[in-house]
């Protein structure tokens, strides 16, 4: 009789884990759909959140905004040495610059910090004290009740990343006016310069997939974590990195397929 | 009542249950017994459904655990009440908030039913003036009275503890142990206790499963304990000093 041995070297290993992973990840996206809570109790949960997860994020997100699209202004300004270019396009570059990555992107990577070690520590602690479990014990789809909301919750995000597209110009108008690097009609005659506004269709699309990448990833590394509290902080970092590497490999993918 | 038959779970290469079985009788306080390690919490896992036996089958009044539908699980899963060894509160929810989850969830009870329902266990378990409060609010027995508040309000057929006791001073851990033995009867259900506290045994022990290694060692009741002579058994309940001389005195006694 032939047998066929296969021998798994820890590199192969460590491979079959990250594809494990990444089946895991589907296999809980698939259940957070199934069995709804009844919708009286899941009503305040995605209040509650958008609470927390959107308004509770822009402080931040207006605060980095600003002073990013300040900076690109700037940076725009020092650059364009040559009279021949004119002043309108550094009003132009921030617009584009802003609209396109800046307040999608750059806002998601930060939100991949902050929402999502939020969301990966909340639902660890839960786990580490039994809270899943008597959910789970009780009949309650815990992943419905956990992760559904925040899916639902983070819908809105476009609405901060058109807040952070809002303030992003803004703080570019600020710097640049003030700074002394543009005039203000110039820098708004910029701002409307062969506006498209697919872009801003573009940013949005793409910030909805974000959102939904910062609501389940996190929750992913929480749920199924292993341990007790310093697994918890292990499990945010965790979430945070690939959080942060699908926002970046899903950013180039949409561009080549909405822009390309 | 609940039969188990030949339970066995493993975890990779490590086989935690061995063939386990027996019978947990109704109105009884049934206690699982053992040393860390002898796999008494992932018994009570598989007995809740959280972990599903490798092999042999669970069965609640008839009705085996493995061969039932998804949606008469979770109608079963509503029949239990656990009380986890940390509580396992939530602590996002007021006292009354926890307490009134699973009537939020399940029942199609009003307001008002809800309330009075709530009130009503909350009196049970003697806690009267902490609705409001947060679990990070109160001690740890309230804790776990809030936490036994919650397994019965859905008027469960089976109760389910796993280590009621722990982190308790002993007058509390005494209190906790009667409550659950009122309750019990009160309510005529199949309750399972996860415990290595002999004062428990001794108290409560209507029924006693002592594992040892993933195995049934032994089983027998708390007025039997004392009396046996197998040897894994009277090493365990008579590891402490307190029950050593216990022991000397019920043989000088007898002598």
């Amino acid at each position: 009789m032939k047998v066929n041995i296969i021998i798994f070297t820890d590199r192969s290993l460590f491979y079959m884990n990250y594809i494990a992973s990444i089946g895991s990840y589907f296999i809980m996206i698939k259940e957070v759909f199934r069995k709804p809570t009844k919708w009286s109790i899941m009503k305040t949960l995605i209040l509650k959140e958008i609470d927390e997860l959107v308004f509770g994020s822009l402080g931040i997100i207006i605060f980095i905004s600003f002073f990013i699209g300040g900076v690109v202004t700037i940076q725009t300004a020092l650059n364009l040495t040559n009279p021949l270019i004119p002043e309108s396009l550094i009003g132009f570059a921030a617009r584009q610059s802003v609209i396109l990555e800046f307040a999608p992107t750059f806002t998601s990577i930060i939100m991949a910090g902050k929402v999502g070690s939020y969301i990966t520590s909340s639902i660890g602690t839960m786990r580490v004290t039994e809270q899943i479990d008597a959910l789970e014990v009780m009949g309650v789809n815990s992943l419905n009740y956990l992760v559904f909301p925040k899916i639902i919750a983070l819908l809105l995000y476009p609405f901060a990343i058109a807040i952070a597209m809002y303030v992003g110009i803004f703080g570019g108008w600020v710097a640049g006016v003030f700074g002394g690097f543009t005039t203000s009609a110039s820098f708004i005659e910029g701002i409307q310069l062969d506006f498209i506004p697919y872009h801003v269709a573009y940013a949005f699309i793409k910030s909805i997939i974000f959102a939904f990448v910062i609501a389940t990833i996190p929750s992913f590394h929480g749920y199924y974590m292993k341990g007790g509290a310093l697994e918890v902080g292990k499990a945010s970092t965790t979430a945070f990195v690939w959080t942060s590497v699908a926002i970046i490999i899903l950013n180039y993918i949409l561009t080549q397929l909405l822009l390309g | 009542m609940i039969e188990v038959d030949n339970l066995h779970k493993s975890f990779g290469e490590s086989h935690i249950l061995k063939g386990v079985t027996t019978n947990f009788e109704k109105g009884k306080t049934n206690l699982i017994i053992g040393q860390s390690g002898s796999g008494k919490t992932v018994f009570l896992k598989c007995l809740l459904g959280l972990f599903t036996p490798d092999e042999g089958y669970i069965c609640y009044n008839g009705n085996i655990y493995n061969d039932l539908s998804p949606d008469q699980k979770r109608n079963l899963r509503q029949e239990m009440g656990m009380v986890f060894q940390g509580s396992a509160l939530f602590d996002s929810l007021t006292v009354e908030g926890n307490v009134m989850f699973p009537l939020e969830m399940f029942t199609k009870q009003s307001k008002s039913e809800m309330q009075d329902r709530v009130n009503a266990v909350l009196k049970r378990v003697n806690l009267i003036d902490a609705h409001h409060k947060y679990p990070s609010e109160i001690s740890g027995g309230m804790q776990k009275r809030v936490a036994i508040a919650r397994a019965i309000v859905m008027n469960p057929k089976y109760l389910f503890c796993d280590e009621p006791n722990s982190g308790l001073d002993p007058k509390t851990a005494i209190l906790i142990d009667n409550l659950i033995q009122e309750i019990t009867q009160e309510y005529d259900i199949t309750t399972v206790i996860n415990t290595h506290d002999m004062n428990s045994v001794m108290e409560i022990g209507q029924k006693i499963l002592f594992l040892k290694n993933g195995h049934k060692e032994w089983e027998g009741t708390n007025k039997e304990i004392f009396k046996t002579d197998n040897e894994a058994v009277t090493d365990f309940v008579y590891s402490s000093e307190l029950f050593k001389k216990v022991r000397q005195m019920y043989i000088e006694e007898r002598n």
